[in-house]
């Protein structure tokens, strides 16, 4: 079966959990930007491995099903419609042969997951079916959809939950994304890097303190953050080390910036924070424009909650199999 | 490798990273350091990824594998285990690896290093060609080499304004190192050769030719030369 790109959307890309390993080559991670809800995506449409998806920012793209589909939609709340009829988001949903998928305009967030139940069937590179749009590593050689792309899916038996559809339709049921998807843009917790230290008085005050806007300036490889210019008592001659997703850096326009998925390996900016992991799908979700606030948050703190956040997927995602199953 | 000093410093970078900081200049013996550490752990920890660096090795793992009885990651644990992995002697330290990477030296910058070194161009070309380069470590770009070694003489600035677009194969020198372009790239160095080698190659079993801690040499080589290797490794010159 296969899927035709009508129109492309603002920035659409298939990804999954991202390139392991690579890293001393020189090659980032990249996948996706957030995670749980990509994983909640494919449980929704009954993958058991963890397919790519497509991840879509802002704005969506028009597809056109060459066959029946079961898809799934998580991350940012997306006005969707199947021949014009609207889908529920967070809810698993069947599409006849010939449906004309129309994505727009994204209500919350910035990122939504399209998951199809037998998974996108792109070629791995790398060990990952990720798009790397730096390194241009990946599905269609690691760009973003084009119209005119064609998408395939692969093998998988039908789903028995739609048996008698005739047209588009969804499941009765589908997820809450509240506990998933940050509505209050809350406060994201913050570790303090190496060179935090190194910033004067009031720049620490102000790391903490003030909101930072998202700039437009933003895309997967990094947020960049504006607001009062965040100085260093003396300036840092610093050696390049390794940088991550999540790691913040302070360039010398005193505008800190936010590295994310597809990360650089090494850096030479000071190091003045690190993003506590289970936020990191949070600050996906900002826009530009969309303000960001940290709170200092300990490691012991940080991991605590990564693992209350995975045992909490990881029931989930249980639940809405044995529910699939008795469907 | 010996006891291990207490002048390695530990930093918990992220939940899933910690870095093991073994100075804080480009300097080779520094580097070295670097890359035994790696060489070990990566040989008594395979689970755990060491991502080496000039004067820092960056170890990731994965936190939910290391958990004491009551479920919370063990942190002692595994900085026991990365501790007696780098207390342990080798069985047998492998020679680097060596490689000698054929060169056109024609660069877009040749005679601008010439004019700044206060050398001629054939001076210049001699002198990096002569060097023995260590791999510090890979970045920038997938199979970007950061390569150590470069001759003092031969040290020059970045180009104010970088180029939007640098060719791949481009050999290059920014500050006191040189490097390699794998592909097309934007950049600030000074070229002053290419080579017809494909440093990065997806269908390759291993996708980047060079790896951190390997030597490297440079052949000087003629255009003719550049064409005929071009041409039998697919690189349009």
């Amino acid at each position: 079966m296969s899927i035709e790109v009508i129109k492309p959307g603002l920035l659409s890309s298939l990804q999954d959990a991202g390139r392991r390993g690579l890293a001393s080559l020189g090659l980032g991670r990249a996948g996706v930007m957030d995670e749980p809800a990509w994983r909640l995506a494919n449980a929704l449409v009954g993958n058991r491995a963890d397919e790519a998806a497509l991840e879509i920012t802002l704005a969506g793209p028009t597809l056109r099903f060459a066959g029946d589909a079961v898809i799934a939609l998580t991350g940012g709340i997306i006005e969707a419609r199947a021949d014009g009829q609207p889908l529920p988001p967070w809810t698993t949903c069947f599409l006849p042969a010939g449906t004309l998928l129309r994505l727009g305009g994204m209500r919350h967030g910035c990122r939504s997951y399209l998951a199809v139940r037998g998974g996108f069937d792109a070629a791995p590179v790398l060990g990952s079916r990720s798009t790397d749009l730096h390194a241009h590593i990946g599905p269609f050689d690691g760009r973003a959809l084009q119209a005119g792309d064609t998408l395939t899916i692969g093998g998988h038996d039908a789903a028995p939950w739609f048996a008698s559809a005739r047209g588009a339709q969804a499941l009765r049921w589908g997820l809450d994304p509240q506990p998933w998807h940050d509505y209050a843009h809350a406060p994201l917790g913050l570790l303090r890097g190496r060179h935090y230290d190194a910033l004067d008085g009031a720049s620490k005050r102000a790391l903490t303190a003030q909101r930072f806007v998202v700039s437009k300036d933003s895309n997967r490889t990094g947020s960049r953050l504006d607001g009062q210019p965040l100085r260093l008592d003396h300036p840092l001659e610093l050696v390049s080390e390794a940088t991550l997703p999540g790691t913040l850096q302070l360039p010398p326009s005193g505008q800190p910036i936010l590295l994310l998925t597809e990360a650089p390996v090494t850096g030479g900016y000071p190091r003045i924070g690190q993003l506590a992991a289970v936020d990191l799908p949070r600050l996906a979700q900002r826009r530009p424009g969309d303000t960001v606030c940290f709170r200092d948050m300990t490691m012991d703190d940080a991991l605590q909650r990564l693992r209350a956040r995975n045992d909490a997927l990881q029931t989930l995602i249980q639940r809405i199999a044995q529910r699939l199953e008795s469907a | 490798m010996t006891n291990p000093r207490s002048d390695v410093q530990w930093e918990a970078l992220a939940e899933d990273a910690w870095l093991l900081r073994f100075g804080d200049t480009i300097d080779m013996a520094v580097n070295a350091r670097v890359h035994d550490a790696a060489t070990l752990l990566q040989a008594l920890l395979p689970e755990v990824e060491c991502v080496p660096a000039y004067a820092s090795l960056l170890l990731r793992f994965d936190p939910m594998h290391w958990l004491d009885d009551r479920g919370t990651f063990d942190g002692h644990r595994l900085r026991s285990a990365i501790e007696a992995a780098l207390r342990s002697a080798p069985a047998h330290r492998a020679a680097p690896r060596e490689m000698t990477l054929p060169v056109c030296y024609d660069g877009a910058d040749l005679h601008e290093v010439a004019a700044h070194t206060q050398l001629t161009t054939g001076e210049v070309i001699a002198r990096h060609a002569a060097a023995t380069y260590r791999v510090a470590m890979l970045g920038f770009a997938p199979g970007f080499p950061y390569l150590l070694g470069l001759d003092p003489a031969l040290a020059m600035p970045r180009r104010s304004q970088p180029r939007l677009s640098v060719p791949a194969g481009s050999v290059a020198i920014g500050g006191s190192q040189t490097g390699i372009y794998p592909q097309a790239l934007p950049g600030g160095w000074q070229l002053i050769g290419r080579t017809p080698v494909c440093l990065f190659d997806l269908a390759a079993a291993s996708p980047s030719l060079l790896q951190p801690g390997d030597q490297v040499r440079f052949r000087a080589i003629d255009e003719h030369e550049y064409q005929q290797l071009a041409a039998s490794t697919g690189r349009s010159a």
